[in-house]
């Protein structure tokens, strides 16, 4: 189109094709959002978002404001003022004490060394911790000790009353990158290349105390780890720079699996040695990881692989799902998938079985990797080479979202109500199902109809 | 948009003057012979072609004590618009109908004068010899130095339709109504600030007098008052008891009941500082006597310092001294603001009467339709208030050193107001502009005057000759009466009685019929009281149009005329009234000169004021004057085309620069078409009410779209984008043609809520998410600079929420078009010429597309269940089946209905003061690349 645009001839496939992206087109029957709404108000890159109950969530990013969004109306609650810096880590915090009502806390830790724990309802500022050395990078709240846990040169908990009640010696300068809370008591933080198991234990003189200790550190990976997530109460999985991923076991810390050449030839053994090259350790990079029961989705560079637990291989891919670095995927309950990437946009796919007949050959990744065309449906079959008999899954690309003009950072998948997206161009996109917004306006028109008393009959 | 459009426009002369202009003219031996009263223009079908003005105007008179009856300016303030018509002779005839008058004196049982304030008297006079008939408002202004304090004056609208006094009888009362309370306040003012000058010198006379008397005493011992001695005591009782009689006419004049102007929606000014400043008064009207506290209260401190004269005895009644004028009576700023008010009503209700009622009709049904009118109509101009009060703020005042109040109001604590109104004295300007560039047409309709002129003579001046003592021809047709019905008289039954647009209006009035001397009231109305809100709400607002640019074009050169300029061309008028003052002084009882010849004096007076403007039209004068000796009425014609040219230039240059966005691509066809419907004389413009600028974009917008829809093929897709909220982006590198196509364009956009229509003319920089939740329908430039690739970049990358109408390359690329709607509204085949009849048509069209739009979207069960258990698929069944068998829609027209929908419910659900977020709604479906 832009071909167009400037030369005024038409190009059918128009930038698509010489981009080994797959394409979905401007047609997309399966795609629900058909209306969106602009949030503004960050003065700078929107980097988190996170849910704090059925109808809010809070955004935050370099401008080191905190902004309360209803997802429904897109109406902005309340503006948190505190941090002078960006803000590295967020997390909510709900407590449902007996004792007291239940309050919403979110707990925003910055460049600037401090953590503030903030009341959602009234968006005051509950307490503010100003006494780290370094900057907190990730915040892991354990609800069932009721406590949480801020990460950064060294490992400190908290409970809900912000005392500091233990807190590791310094580990490293770089910091803890990465937390996950793992059964008995345990966390795995992830620090440079290494993953440390934590056990916290209540101390022997107090009821309060508590006590943290090193059990573990596994060196298994040769770069940093970037990403780490809990599947189940058995296993974690964390991914390098390199593109390895590894299955944990949870209870042993023993590693159960591993998969390190997402990109290799192994996998798909036609790809041209040069685009093999060509590729950089970004491009391979474990950006982000997520999970349901049976597989676990990463997002490596610009691909998404579907990898599954009990195969202990990858059973779907998309190796170019955007132009650029995907940066956030989370898995739908509707076996969709949706992926944001620093290009700006966010897409959905699905993961289907393919019906195949166990003879026919496996289509090579030769196609996906130059897009032929609109052989979407070929090129789709992204699919490694498999056995006979077990099924093929492929990722079908459902739609994608275009309204950010830079990365997209992140996105929050609220159920009907609709999918956030925040991004560098400073603004928070609220996507949501035409459809059903349409009848929801209904509802309000005849009730307001209602309350005014219009129904009646004028005589 | 409801009204017929055809019918109406017959009426309209514009148009075809548009038509004449557009074909060379036949060669004279083969023209046919005009209408022989009609000189160029002249339309055979207006009624008024007897009567001697060519033009409704507003006429003020005064029944001056030393002249007796005597015009004092009229509106529009040229002398071809009365022509040959006797104002003279009719200001008598309005001047002696009895009113009710205002007794001002001594009352009986009572020790002090008193002043009534009375109520303005309303009447409706026709003569139906000199084809006139006239709504005269009386009105009385204090005078300290008049006879009895008051100074009567009327002003007249005079129109040759008879129709159109009586049917616009409530509307014109209530605008009259509305001048008549800003010259009263004006005057109250002048009034109390006389009075207390007035006192100060009385008080300065005491003083002398007590001194002197107390010298008198001192020097006398002999023990008997001399003769001089009880003479000044005398004196010194007789000003005492003026300076009481003052003081209480002062203490009156500021009691004025204030809530009459809360009432009415037009406040002269702000009601609470008036009242402020009233009780200031009369809290220091106690201290007035003093004159040592006097200099330090607030009232006096800010006022040019006024040195208190002597007054001699027995000065009170001199004759012989010049009466003020009537700027004088009412101070400057609101004569000037009664005068922008008349001209505003000349405006209003020019045209012809049939025009000015359909115009009625549909805004008031239009205004009932308040869900739906938002999306298609001009809603600011629905809901338009009375204009902000055109102050001219202080610093229109503030030349005037003699003026109190200026000063005053500068220091006192309601600065805020003055400020805001400075601002809107600015945009009031073009109001008295608008008047001067037509003014400026008069070479070019002098020859009909002329023509008629000279035809008309003979019996013209035994009718004067006739009437003058008898005033048989002079018939009250109405007259102000509460309380009494309506009915027609014999001699009028014969009038159509056209319904009253508004539904609670009534006709109350009664009927007198005064036989001896064939004076007749036809009609009366409601005093002003009972007239309904509505009317007082529908006053139109003319501000919207802005100071002139400069136009080099034709090498004729605007200077931007800003407030000192109007007001110099106010001083003129003034001036020249105090000429004739002075010269009235001087020789009571004979005739005032002023209006004996009143052509050439009237026609001169503007050009006095503003040489440069009036450059161009100027040398022709001479020449047709020249002409109209021996030449055939339609030789002129020719002569006069050359002014009209430099006219319409002139106009164009003028008005259409100025308004900026609106359109300035427009070629040499729609100027003429433009300068015909401002020049043309009876039945001139667009009666409505309302700018006369949103007429012209109309009708300029009417015209490029229906070139548009000519020209492109493709224009169905693009009006289709438009109609289901898809942003169309007009992308080009000329920005005069891309605005004109946006200008196009533009009348198919609905509006999204009640603010501006969602329309950017011209964006240089790429476009963003946020731009197509704003706009829906933008001009873009495409340039070849890195810039430009990024602005490209930007287009394709958001191509999915964006139709591109490409104007360079001519092609369109949008979603497919199925559906029959567009092509009934832009058929390009339309037998259609004028661009306000396509404007109109659309209207039509696309309200038709709005009552279905509500009809779908207010419906229940199209949207929800009808019962607990229905499955949500019925009921998308039931809402597809009501689009597609109940509306009768085809294809994407259920989508331009669904958005229409939407934007009603969105509107309706909207809590009023809460914007509400934009929200962008958009489909998935594939574009399609058309090219001519």
């Amino acid at each position: 189109m832009l071909r167009w645009l400037i030369g005024g001839g038409r190009e059918p496939q128009g930038l698509a094709e010489k981009s080994s992206v797959q394409t979905i087109g401007e047609e997309q029957i399966q795609n629900p959002y058909t209306e969106l709404l602009v949030l503004k108000g960050h003065q700078d890159i929107v980097r988190f978002l996170v849910q704090i109950d059925d109808y809010r969530f809070a955004s935050a990013g370099d401008d080191g404001i905190i902004f309360l969004w209803n997802a429904q109306t897109g109406e902005k609650l309340c503006e948190l003022h505190g941090h002078t810096h960006k803000i590295t880590a967020i997390a909510p915090f709900s407590s449902s004490d007996d004792t007291e009502e239940k309050t919403d806390l979110i707990i925003t830790a910055s460049a600037d060394r401090t953590v503030i724990v903030w009341d959602c309802t009234s968006g005051r500022q509950v307490r503010k911790v100003s006494c780290f050395h370094s900057t907190v990078k990730c915040l892991t709240v354990l609800q069932r000790l009721n406590v949480w846990l801020s990460g950064g040169s060294d490992l400190c908990v908290w409970n809900r009353k912000l005392d500091l009640l233990c807190k590791t010696s310094h580990l490293t300068d770089a910091g803890i990158s990465a937390l996950v809370e793992l059964p008995k008591n345990c966390v795995a933080a992830a620090v440079g290349k290494e993953l440390i198991i934590f056990r916290l234990s209540a101390s022997n003189n107090g009821s309060e105390g508590w006590n943290v200790l090193e059990v573990k550190r596994l060196v298994d990976h040769q770069d940093n780890i970037s990403s780490l997530v809990s599947v189940n109460d058995l296993t974690f999985v964390t991914g390098s720079h390199v593109g390895e991923l590894i299955v944990w076991d949870a209870l042993d810390w023993t590693k159960q699996a591993s998969e390190c050449n997402f990109w290799d030839s192994s996998v798909h053994p036609d790809v041209q040695p040069e685009i093999k090259l060509s590729q950089s350790p970004n491009e391979t990079s474990v950006q982000h990881l997520t999970s349901d029961e049976e597989c676990v989705f990463a997002a490596v560079g610009k691909g998404i692989y579907v990898y599954n637990l009990q195969m202990k291989r990858v059973i779907a891919c998309q190796r170019t799902a955007h132009d650029s670095s995907v940066l956030h995927i989370e898995k739908l309950p509707n076996r969709q998938l949706i992926s944001c990437s620093e290009d700006g946009s966010v897409r959905i796919w699905e993961l289907r079985e393919k019906q195949q007949l166990p003879a026919e050959p496996v289509p090579t990744g030769f196609f996906n990797m130059w897009g032929f065309g609109r052989a979407s449906k070929q090129a789709n079959q992204a699919a490694k080479k498999m056995q006979e008999n077990t099924p093929m899954y492929f990722l079908e690309l459902v739609g994608d979202l275009i309204g950010h003009s830079s990365a997209v950072q992140m996105f929050l998948y609220f159920g009907e109500l609709g999918l956030a997206t925040c991004s560098a161009d400073h603004l928070i996109i609220l996507w949501k199902d035409g459809e059903r917004e349409s009848s929801l306006r209904s509802l309000a028109l005849f009730k307001k109809l209602a309350q005014n008393g219009d129904l009646q009959l004028r005589l | 948009m409801i009204s017929a459009p055809d019918v109406v426009a017959f009426t309209r002369e514009e148009e075809l003057e548009d038509d004449l202009y557009r074909e060379p003219p036949l060669p004279e031996e083969y023209s046919v012979p005009l209408f022989p009263f009609a000189g160029q223009g002249a339309n055979p079908w207006a009624k008024v072609a007897g009567s001697k003005f060519t033009r409704d105007f507003i006429l003020i008179s005064e029944f001056s004590e030393q002249v007796g009856p005597q015009p004092l300016l009229t509106i529009p303030d040229d002398a071809k618009v009365s022509g040959t018509f006797d104002l003279n002779y009719f200001s008598l005839r309005i001047m002696s109908v009895d009113y009710q008058a205002s007794f001002v004196g001594h009352p009986p049982g009572s020790a002090y004068p008193k002043l009534n304030f009375v109520e303005d008297s309303k009447v409706v006079l026709g003569d139906s010899k000199e084809g006139a008939f006239a709504y005269v408002h009386h009105l009385t202004l204090y005078d300290l130095e008049a006879r009895g304090f008051v100074r009567p004056f009327c002003m007249a609208y005079i129109s040759a339709d008879e129709h159109k006094i009586m049917q616009q009888f409530q509307e014109l009362s209530a605008e009259f109504s509305k001048a008549s309370e800003c010259l009263k306040t004006g005057n109250r003012k002048a009034f109390a600030n006389e009075l207390e000058k007035k006192l100060k010198d009385l008080d300065y006379t005491r003083t002398v007098l007590h001194n002197e008397t107390e010298q008198q005493k001192k020097a006398n011992d002999k023990g008997y008052y001399t003769t001089q001695a009880i003479e000044k005591a005398n004196e010194l009782a007789s000003v005492e008891k003026s300076i009481i009689e003052h003081q209480d006419l002062l203490r009156q004049i500021r009691s004025y009941p204030y809530r009459k102007l809360k009432e009415s929606e037009f406040h002269p000014y702000e009601p609470e500082c008036a009242l402020d400043r009233a009780d200031m008064g009369s809290d220091q009207d106690p201290t007035a006597s003093d004159p040592a506290e006097l200099g330090e209260t607030h009232l006096y401190t800010h006022m040019p310092s006024y040195t208190p004269k002597l007054i001699k005895a027995k000065s009170a009644k001199c004759f012989d001294k010049k009466l003020k004028t009537l700027k004088e009576l009412c101070d400057v700023y609101f004569f000037t603001q009664t005068l922008d008010q008349l001209h505003h009503i000349e405006r209003t209700f020019r045209g012809d009467v049939c025009y000015l009622l359909t115009e009625q009709i549909s805004r008031a049904l239009l205004k009932q339709q308040s869900v739906t009118n938002f999306l298609f109509e001009d809603v600011s101009f629905l809901d338009e208030k009375p204009p902000e009060k055109q102050y001219r703020g202080c610093q229109g005042l503030g030349q005037d050193t003699t003026d109190e109040k200026c000063s005053e109001e500068s220091l006192a604590p309601k600065v805020v107001i003055s400020l805001g109104s400075y601002k809107s004295s600015v945009e009031c300007v073009p109001i008295k502009m608008e008047q001067e560039v037509e003014d400026s047409e008069e070479p070019k309709m002098s020859e009909s005057v002329m023509s008629e002129h000279q035809e008309n003579l003979d019996y013209l001046d035994a009718d004067i000759k006739g009437s003058i003592s008898s005033g048989e021809s002079i018939e009250v047709l109405g007259t102000e009466k509460s309380g009494s019905g309506l009915t027609k008289s014999e001699s009028q039954a014969s009038l159509p009685v056209i319904p009253s647009p508004q539904a609670g209006r009534s006709k109350v009035g009664s009927r007198r019929t005064v036989s001896e001397d064939s004076i007749e009231v036809l009609s009366t109305c409601p005093s002003e009281s009972l007239i309904p809100e509505d009317f007082k709400a529908s006053y139109p607002s003319a501000i919207n149009e802005e100071p002139y640019v400069d136009d080099d074009e034709g090498g004729l050169r605007f200077t931007p005329r800003l407030n000192p300029g109007v007001d110099e061309g106010q001083d003129d008028v003034s001036k020249q009234e105090s000429l004739v003052q002075v010269d009235a002084a001087c020789c009571i009882g004979k005739e005032s000169p002023s209006f004996l010849e009143p052509l050439p004096e009237l026609g001169q007076k503007p050009c006095e004021a503003d040489g440069v403007v009036r450059i161009p039209p100027q040398p022709y004068r001479p020449a047709e004057q020249g002409l109209r000796g021996g030449f055939p009425s339609h030789e002129g014609l020719s002569g006069g085309l050359l002014p009209y040219e430099l006219d319409s230039r002139y106009l164009t240059g003028s008005r259409e620069v100025s308004k900026s966005s609106l359109d300035e691509c427009s070629d040499s066809t729609s100027y003429i078409s433009s300068a015909a419907s401002t020049c043309s004389d009876r039945t001139p413009s667009p009666a409505h009410l309302a700018c006369a600028a949103g007429e012209r974009h109309r009708k300029r917008a009417g015209q490029n779209a229906l070139r548009f829809i000519r020209q492109y093929p493709f224009a169905h897709p693009a009006i289709y984008s438009l109609l289901s909220g898809r942003t169309l982006v007009v992308l080009g590198e000329d920005e005069a043609m891309v605005k004109k196509l946006v200008t196009a364009l533009s009348i198919f956009v609905p509006n999204c809520g009640v603010y501006a229509k969602p329309v950017k003319h011209w964006v240089t920089s790429p476009l963003h998410l946020v731009d197509f939740q704003k706009w829906k329908l933008i001009g873009l430039q495409r340039t070849v600079s890195p810039a430009g690739v990024n602005v490209l970049h930007a287009l394709s990358r958001y191509s999915r929420y964006l139709s591109i109408l490409d104007a360079d390359s001519k092609t369109l690329r949008c979603p497919l078009y199925k559906g029959t709607v567009v092509a009934r509204l832009a058929d390009h085949r339309t037998q259609i010429k004028r661009g306000s009849t396509y404007y109109m048509h659309v209207q039509s069209i696309l309200t038709q597309l709005c009552s279905k739009a509500f009809l779908f979207a207010f419906c229940h069960h199209l949207h929800l269940p009808i019962s607990e258990r229905e499955p949500e698929e019925s009921v998308v069944n039931r809402r597809i089946n009501f689009l597609k068998l109940q509306l009768g829609l085809a294809n994407e027209d259920i989508k331009i209905v669904q958005y229409l929908a939407e934007l009603l419910k969105l509107h309706y659900i909207q809590e009023p003061g809460q914007g509400g977020n934009p929200l962008l709604r958009f489909d998935y479906v594939p574009s399609f690349l058309y090219k001519i």
